[in-house]
Formats: C-alpha cells, sequence, structure tokens
C-alpha cells in the first residue's frame, strides 16, 4: 500500500510518462500483478491505485531489457544470485502477458 | 582454544486445537473486521481443525520433536498431512501434548491466580499430568477450580478470556489489571501460554541432558511476546519466571528479542557466555506462540488444506563448556547482518557466509548442512510463501556458483542434498535452531562435520526501522580435545622456563640461609 502511494506521488510530481517501474517480486504472479497495478490500476481494489490508469513503463529487474542498462558488475553483485535463483523464464513471460494484456 | 558445546536439547509441541478460533490473530482479526459474525474463516474453520492423533501422526511434527531424523521426510510425498506415519507423543527429548494436559500446565505456570478451570475439567487435567514424569509433583498443587458460574460471570462481566475444550467452555484466564492494557486477558493468556510452552520445553531439555537443573546459572528466553505492565510494555523477565516453575534455582536470567532471529542471537550470546567464563550452563529457552495459531488458516481452508498451525512450539537447549565429545559452537565464526550491509538478499546472504567461510578457508561445498529459516513447507505453499529453506539453499547455492565453488548445473542437486524444513510457523520456532536436535546425531555419531545455523528476522514488522537481520554460527564436529581448566593458557616451554627460574631463585634462597 505504501509502495502504490509513493508511486502515485512520483507520477504525480514528474508525470507518468518520466516514470519507469522497477519491479523485483520473487514469483510471476506476484510480479505480474504488481506490473499490472501500475499500468491498468490496483486490481485488489485495495490501495491508492484503484481505479488509477497511470499506464507507467514497467520492467522486472530481471528481464533483459533491464539488465542491459545496468553496469555488469554493478548487476552481478546486486542481483547475479536472485537472477540464478528465480524463475526468469517464467517472470518474463508474465510480465510480457502483462504488458501485452494492457496494450490490447 | 576451547569453545561451549550444544549438551541437551528439548523440542515440545501442544496441540491447542479450541485455541485456534479465539487466540489466533487471523480470528482476532476477522472478529474485528465482521463485527456482524460474517466470517468464513469463522463459520467454516472447525471443519478444518485436525485431531490430536492427526497432529502427532503428522510427520513435521514427528521430526520436530526428534522422533524422526528430517532426512526422513525426503522419502515422505507432500502434502505431507496426507502421509500420516505412526507417531509417538513422547521422544528421548520432547513431547506433543495434549490440550487438557496444556491446560493444566497453564494453572500451574500461573503465580498470580489468574487461570481458572472448571472444577471437573480440572481435576481431570490434574489427573493426567500427575501422570506425567516431568509434572507430577506441580499437579499435585494445583487448586484454582472452580464452578461454571465463576467462569461464565468472570468472562461476561470482568473482561476474562474464555477457555474451551472440544467446544466446551471449561475455565477461563483473567485479567491482571482493570485498566491496563498491558495486563488484559487476552495478554496474560498469551504469555502465560509463552511461558507454560516454555516450562515445557526446558523440563523436556533436562530429562535428556546429565547437566543438574542446579548447575544451571543462567537462562535465556528468546520467544517474541513481551511481558509488563503499562509502565514498560515488554519489561521482562520470561526467562526467570520459566525457571522458577523448572526448579533452576541456581540460576537467573534475562530475554533477548529479534524476531525470527532471536534464537540464533541467543545461541550465539550463551555460547559466549560459556567461552567467557562468566557463565557455566546457559539454558536457551523459548515457548510459542498463539497468535500464529491458524496464521495460515484462510489461505489452508480455501485451499481444502486442514488448518496446520494447531500447535504451539518451545524449544531449549543448554550450552556449557567443552567435555570433548558434544558439538562445539564456534563463537569465532559467526556472521551478521550489519546495519550498513543493506536489506537485498545478495548482500545480506553473503554477510551470513563470507565471514565464515573466509574465516575458516572453506568453501560453500565443504559446509555438510545448512540449517537456515525451517519452517515447514507443507504450511507455507499453501499459504503463500512458498518453499522458504528451499529458497535459501537455492540462494547459498547461487553463491557458491558465483565464487566458483559449484557449477551451475550442480545447483539443483546442492538444493536437494540439503537440510528441509519442518518447524511449525510460529515466528520465532523456524529460526535454525530445531536443528539442534539432530546435532549430535550428524555432528557426533553421525559423518556430518559442519553446519552452519542461520537466523533472519524481519525488524520491519516493528515499524522501528526498515532493516532486515540475521546472524550465522558454525557448528562442528567436536575434535575430542579439551585444554585444562585454567583459562589462562601456558604452553610447556613458558612453563620450564618459569620452572628453572623459580628453582634457580630458591636454591639462591637457601644459599643465604
Amino acid at each position: 500500500m505504501e509502495n502504490q502511494r509513493r508511486v502515485k506521488e512520483a507520477a504525480d510530481e514528474h508525470g507518468a510518462e518520466n516514470i519507469v517501474v522497477i519491479i523485483g517480486g520473487a514469483e510471476p504472479d506476484a510480479a505480474g500483478l504488481n506490473a499490472e497495478t501500475v499500468i491498468t490500476g490496483d486490481p485488489t481494489y485495495a490501495g491508492p491505485l484503484t481505479g488509477a490508469a497511470l499506464n507507467l513503463d514497467v520492467l522486472h529487474a530481471v528481464e533483459p531489457e533491464f539488465k542491459e542498462f545496468v553496469d555488469g558488475g554493478v548487476y552481478d553483485e546486486q542481483i547475479g544470485m536472485m537472477e540464478m535463483v528465480l524463475d526468469v523464464d517464467g517472470i518474463v513471460e508474465e510480465m510480457n502477458r502483462v504488458r501485452e494484456s494492457a496494450n490490447a | 582454544m576451547d569453545f561451549a558445546t550444544v549438551r541437551g536439547t528439548g523440542y515440545v509441541l501442544a496441540h491447542t486445537p479450541d485455541m485456534i478460533l479465539e487466540y489466533g490473530s487471523t480470528a482476532v482479526n476477522e472478529r474485528i473486521s465482521n463485527p456482524d459474525g460474517d466470517s468464513d474463516y469463522l463459520k467454516n474453520g472447525e471443519k478444518y481443525i485436525r485431531s490430536y492423533e492427526d497432529a502427532v501422526n503428522y510427520p513435521a511434527n514427528q521430526v520436530y520433536i526428534g522422533n524422526k531424523h528430517y532426512s526422513e521426510l525426503k522419502e515422505i510425498e507432500m502434502p505431507w498431512y496426507k502421509n500420516p506415519v505412526e507417531g509417538d507423543r513422547f521422544a528421548p527429548g520432547g513431547e506433543i501434548m495434549p490440550q487438557l494436559e496444556f491446560y493444566g500446565l497453564l494453572e500451574i505456570s500461573d503465580s498470580f491466580e489468574l487461570v481458572h478451570l472448571e472444577e471437573s475439567f480440572g481435576k481431570k487435567a490434574q489427573e493426567a499430568l500427575s501422570e506425567h514424569d516431568l509434572f507430577k509433583d506441580d499437579a499435585a498443587e494445583m487448586k484454582q477450580f472452580v464452578s461454571i458460574d465463576y467462569i461464565k460471570d468472570h468472562i461476561e462481566n470482568y473482561e476474562a478470556a474464555p477457555l474451551y475444550h472440544e467446544d466446551e467452555l471449561v475455565g477461563c484466564i483473567n485479567r491482571a489489571h482493570d485498566s491496563d492494557p498491558n495486563l488484559t486477558s487476552h495478554v496474560m493468556a498469551e504469555n502465560l501460554v509463552a511461558k507454560a510452552s516454555g516450562i515445557l520445553a526446558m523440563n523436556n531439555m533436562l530429562k535428556g541432558t546429565d547437566i543438574d537443573p542446579t548447575e544451571i546459572d543462567y537462562v535465556i528466553e528468546c520467544s517474541e511476546e513481551a511481558c509488563g505492565d503499562i509502565n514498560q510494555r515488554g519489561g521482562g523477565n520470561f526467562a526467570k519466571a520459566i525457571a522458577e516453575v523448572s526448579k533452576l534455582t541456581k540460576s537467573t536470567g534475562s530475554d533477548l528479542r529479534g524476531f525470527c532471529a532471536a534464537p540464533v542471537h541467543a545461541l550465539i550470546v550463551a555460547a559466549s557466555m560459556v567461552k567467557a567464563g562468566t557463565h557455566k550452563n546457559v539454558a536457551v529457552v523459548a515457548g510459542g506462540s498463539t497468535a500464529k495459531l491458524g496464521m495460515n488458516g484462510k489461505s489452508h481452508i480455501s485451499k481444502d488444506v486442514p488448518i496446520l498451525e494447531d500447535c504451539v512450539a518451545g524449544f531449549a537447549f543448554v550450552v556449557s563448556e567443552n567435555d570433548g565429545v558434544s558439538p562445539v559452537i564456534r563463537t569465532d565464526l559467526t556472521g551478521a547482518i550489519k546495519v550498513g550491509d543493506g536489506s537485498s538478499p545478495q548482500a545480506t546472504m553473503k554477510a551470513l557466509t563470507d565471514p565464515i567461510l573466509e574465516g575458516a578457508g572453506l568453501n560453500m561445498t565443504e559446509i555438510d548442512g545448512f540449517a537456515t529459516e525451517l519452517q515447514n513447507p507443507d504450511i507455507t505453499e499453501p499459504g503463500g510463501a512458498g518453499n522458504v529453506p528451499e529458497a535459501n539453499l537455492k540462494m547459498l547455492g547461487a553463491l557458491g556458483v558465483m565464487a566458483g565453488d559449484l557449477q551451475r548445473d550442480e545447483l539443483n542437486d546442492f538444493v536437494a542434498a540439503g537440510i528441509p524444513g519442518w518447524a511449525p510457523t510460529q515466528g520465532h520456532i523456524p529460526s535454525g535452531v530445531p536443528y539442534l536436535a539432530f546435532a549430535k546425531q550428524d555432528l557426533v555419531d553421525g559423518d556430518m562435520d559442519r553446519v552452519l545455523m542461520i537466523g533472519k528476522g524481519s525488524l520491519f514488522l516493528g515499524r522501528l526501522t526498515n532493516l532486515f537481520d540475521g546472524v550465522s554460527v558454525l557448528i562442528e564436529r567436536n575434535s575430542g580435545e579439551v585444554s585444562s581448566g585454567s583459562s589462562v593458557s601456558v604452553d610447556d616451554e613458558l612453563k620450564s622456563i618459569i620452572k628453572d627460574e623459580v628453582a634457580s631463585a630458591l636454591r639462591g634462597l637457601a644459599g643465604n640461609l
């Protein structure tokens, strides 16, 4: 809930088109839910983003599109371990599904 | 160099089915958010509550009390509740106590005449406890038996907390003050349950160790409860309160808090006290939590899983001077998530392992086992939290791959060979230390040489810091070498020089006589 409030505040202050949300959810489902929340609004109708379709750009920290923008050494030091642990394919697939269904 | 050793352990469960829908935080929240009584959990929960026999025959519970080795769980198909074993109530250092006796133990644990049992029920509990080796003397002293009218009157008019058994009202716990928010009947029930289950664990531990109870000179209690009045919520001291009932007449103690990491903190502190010579025999103890009964209950019943969080848990262990046999606690090889380490999974896991691996000159594959957060996955998976010990093992294995200690394609085998989870999700209970039940089997009688124990705690739950916490320590096979009693070690060469000098001085003295 607190994160939703912060995302909303950042979008209000800087403009939704200037915000990219990087998420780190460990499960594909949880990651997808987070992504959906910042694109089309909170699907659980519980937080500050309920009914707020911010249409923010959103990437997961293990997606290649994000990885290419990060220094390799820093990425290995901060995310390398979790990249090996998480179901990266499942997360990427779920993130793509959420983004595509939002654009449909 | 002599390090402290683990000399005795006790692991207990008290099956408290009637407390789940009365004292569990999930049930309490359901009552608050559904004042009209329209809660599916409260209406249907009853149907998902297990019998005592089911709790005894549950594979993970038999491992928790030490009757089955954790490796046997790997042979049993999950979900384990569908594949019961033939369980025993008692283990050499543990037991699963039924609710009738546990309510009696609540009365025994009560020093302020707060717990009252209906007369016929109370006598039944007394009779059962008088057959219990560890409590027969205490049972003879039980006296707080009252009429059912007294109980109803105190619940209706004085905010007493009810005790149900098989759905029947059989007792109450009175508030300890008429206006103090920290001494309400609900708080007293939580604290008395933590105290009683701590006593149960302590006495089971004492049963299985050769250390005389009067030789235990310090107790550290490491649960997640807080006792005190309006001026000092959390003032303590559960440790001394438990020590009193367990008749540790020569000990004092204190409480150590650190959420789920507290037991490993307590292990390190206890071992350091012994190593420093401050105390000789330090017992670490923790009772269980009523709030966490049925904590994942809503998720469980929505998936047609029985409410598996139906037992209050407790543990105790004693840490003593090196006996040359028992597993050694390497207090020189510890890890900690320090304030500056932040909270990322990678940074925190490295903080817990790097100092130990580097200090011991070992790599990840040279550690025989990792006792991490040992939550029972039968409970956490349907609760939506995944398999916690497995996730920890994956992270450890990944660090090993990054360090070049193992190949990436060996990661799955590393995880599969690891120590699984079996401990009830009672907050502090799963934190590394349930492993100690098997330390003797593995590190004395078995073929393992070292186990790295990790405890982690979510400090943000207290809303004072966003930091994550954790500590770790290496537990090792005893080399069998014990240094002499003196804490100052003097090597033989120095001894010989001193002897020569003293002899020469004496000769000089004698020559002048």
